[in-house]
C-alpha cells in the first residue's frame, strides 16, 4: 500500500467512522464506495463494509414480530429450565381467558404468535413476559393477589412489557448488528454451515440477555413505571377497577419486605415506591368485588395458591 | 416559504395515513367486522398477504382483501414491509433485496430454532403446550358478561 493509498484509507475509515456514528442513513455505503474507489477495498470487502454498515443502523426496533416470536419461546424454554411450569389445565385455562380479556385492550393486542399465560412451580413473588407475548406467573405471584382484579392487573403489567418490546431491547447491540450483517448477506435465501452457526450464536446472545434481565438484572425503573402507567390503562379499558394496581401493590411490599429481597424485589424497584408513582393517577370508582369474579377466581385458583 | 412548508407536510400526512398496500405480519391475521379486538372475526388472513387499508383510525384499518372481503385490522398485526416468505412455502418472494428478505426467509427463526433442538440445548414442550392455550372471542365477551366487566373504551 503506497502512501496516497494509506491516506486514502484513512480517509474513508474516518469518514465512515463519523457518518455511523451520526446514525446517518446509507452512510456505510458511503464510506464503502469510498474504499471500493480508492482501492483501499476490494469489492467483496466493500459489500461488507457496506452489509455491516446497514446492520449497525438496525436495533432491536427493527426486529421483526417473527424473530421476536422466536426470541420469545426461546427465552420461555430457558425459563422454564429454572422454573417448571404447572400443569393445572383448569388454573391454566382461567388465567388465559383473564389474560386475554386484557389483551383485547392493549395497545399491541396483536403479536405474531398471540399472547399466552402459564403458571410456574415458585414460590416467588414473581412474572415473566418473555418476548412476543408468552407470560409465566409463578404461584407465589397469585398468593399475592386476593381477588381477579389483582391478578388483572399483575397481568396487565406483563402484558404492557411485551407490548413495549421491554424484553427485546435488553438484547446487545452487538449481537443484533451480528445477526443483522448475516441476515442482510444477499447471497442465499436460507444460511447454512458457518453462517447458520453464527446466527444460532447471536441468537443464543440475545435470549441470554433477555433472560439475565428477567430472571437477574430486571427492567429500568423508567420500564416499570411505564408498564404500570399503561397497565392501569388497560384495566381502565377493560372495566376492572384502577385501584386494583394500587392494592396489589400495597401487599406485595408487605410480602417483600418479609421475604427478605427475593424474586420481584430482585428485578422490581420496590412495591411501594411503584404505588407513590400511580396514586395521583389513579382514579378511585369506589366499586366493591364483585362476587362473580371473586368466586371464579377462587374457585379456578385454590390449588395454585394452597401449593398442592 | 412557510405555508409552502406547511402545504408539503399536509400532503406527506395525507400521504401517510392513506395508507394503501400493507402485509400482514402475524402468523393469523384477523379481519373484523368492527374496529375493535371484540369484533366478530369475517376473515382470517396469512402471514405475509397483502391488503388494500384506507385511513388508520384509532389503531384500526379499513382493509380489502384480495377477494374483495373487507373489514378492519388493527395496526399491529399489519406493516408497510414486504414479507418475503421463506424459501419452500410456495409464497416465496424471488429477487427480494435484502431490506425486504428482513421479515422472513432468514434471521432468528424456525431454521435457527430447528438448530436449538438439534443440538440439544433447550427443551421446547411446554413452549409449544403453552402455545396451544386458545381463547375464543365468545369466550372472552362471556368472561366479561359474567363478570359484570363494562369497560370497553376500545
Amino acid at each position: 500500500m503506497n502512501a496516497r493509498q494509506l491516506l486514502a484509507g484513512i480517509a474513508s475509515l474516518s469518514l465512515l467512522g463519523t457518518v455511523l456514528f451520526c446514525g446517518c442513513e446509507g452512510a456505510g455505503e458511503v464510506g464503502a464506495e469510498i474504499g471500493r474507489a480508492t482501492g483501499v477495498l476490494s469489492d467483496s470487502q466493500a459489500d461488507s463494509v457496506a452489509r455491516g454498515a446497514q446492520a449497525v443502523e438496525k436495533t432491536f426496533q427493527d426486529l421483526t414480530p417473527e424473530q421476536e416470536y422466536y426470541i420469545g419461546r426461546a427465552v420461555a424454554a430457558s425459563v422454564f429450565q429454572s422454573y417448571p411450569p404447572l400443569d393445572k389445565p383448569e388454573a391454566n385455562a382461567y388465567l388465559n381467558l383473564l389474560g386475554q380479556s386484557l389483551v383485547v385492550f392493549s395497545d399491541r393486542p396483536e403479536t405474531f404468535g398471540g399472547y399466552h399465560f402459564i403458571l410456574i412451580d415458585s414460590d416467588e413473588i414473581n412474572a415473566f413476559a418473555a418476548p412476543g407475548g408468552l407470560i409465566l406467573v409463578a404461584r407465589g405471584m397469585v398468593r399475592c393477589c386476593q381477588n381477579e382484579d389483582e391478578l388483572a392487573a399483575v397481568l396487565a403489567h406483563e402484558i404492557c412489557h411485551v407490548s413495549m418490546k421491554h424484553g427485546l431491547s435488553a438484547i446487545k447491540q452487538s449481537r443484533l448488528t451480528e445477526a443483522f450483517t448475516i441476515i442482510g448477506a444477499e447471497a442465499a435465501k436460507q444460511v447454512a454451515g458457518e453462517e447458520l452457526a453464527s446466527l444460532t450464536e447471536a441468537f443464543e446472545g440475545s435470549v441470554g440477555d433477555v433472560v439475565q434481565t428477567l430472571t437477574t438484572s430486571g427492567y429500568s425503573r423508567k420500564q416499570e413505571s411505564r408498564a404500570d402507567a399503561a397497565a392501569v390503562e388497560i384495566l381502565r379499558r377493560a372495566g376492572y377497577p384502577e385501584t386494583a394496581m394500587l392494592a396489589m401493590l400495597q401487599r406485595m411490599d408487605t410480602r417483600l419486605s418479609d421475604s427478605g429481597g427475593l424474586g420481584f424485589a430482585k428485578t422490581h424497584p420496590s412495591a411501594a415506591s411503584r404505588a407513590d408513582a400511580l396514586r395521583e393517577d389513579i382514579v378511585d370508582t369506589g366499586s366493591t368485588v364483585n362476587t362473580v369474579r371473586q368466586q371464579r377466581f377462587a374457585a379456578a385458583m385454590q390449588s395454585v395458591v394452597a401449593g398442592q | 416559504m412557510r405555508i409552502k412548508v406547511v402545504a408539503a407536510l399536509l400532503v406527506l400526512f395525507a400521504g401517510t395515513a392513506l395508507a394503501g398496500s400493507l402485509n400482514v405480519q402475524v402468523r393469523n391475521g384477523k379481519v373484523r367486522a368492527t374496529p375493535s379486538q371484540l369484533g366478530k372475526v369475517v376473515a382470517d388472513v396469512a402471514y405475509g398477504a397483502t391488503v388494500e387499508a384506507g385511513t388508520l383510525q384509532n389503531g384500526w384499518y379499513p382493509v380489502t382483501l384480495p377477494d374483495g372481503k373487507t373489514g378492519w385490522m388493527h395496526e399491529s398485526s399489519l406493516t408497510r414491509k414486504r414479507v418475503a416468505m421463506s424459501a419452500g412455502t410456495g409464497d416465496a418472494a424471488t429477487g427480494a433485496s435484502s431490506d425486504e428478505v428482513a421479515l422472513a426467509g432468514k434471521g432468528f427463526n424456525a431454521q435457527v430454532e430447528a438448530k436449538m433442538k438439534a443440538d440439544g440445548k433447550l427443551d421446547y414442550t411446554w413452549v409449544d403446550r403453552m402455545a396451544a392455550f386458545q381463547v375464543s372471542e365468545d369466550q372472552i365477551a362471556l368472561f366479561r358478561a359474567q363478570g359484570k366487566l363494562l369497560g370497553g373504551a376500545r
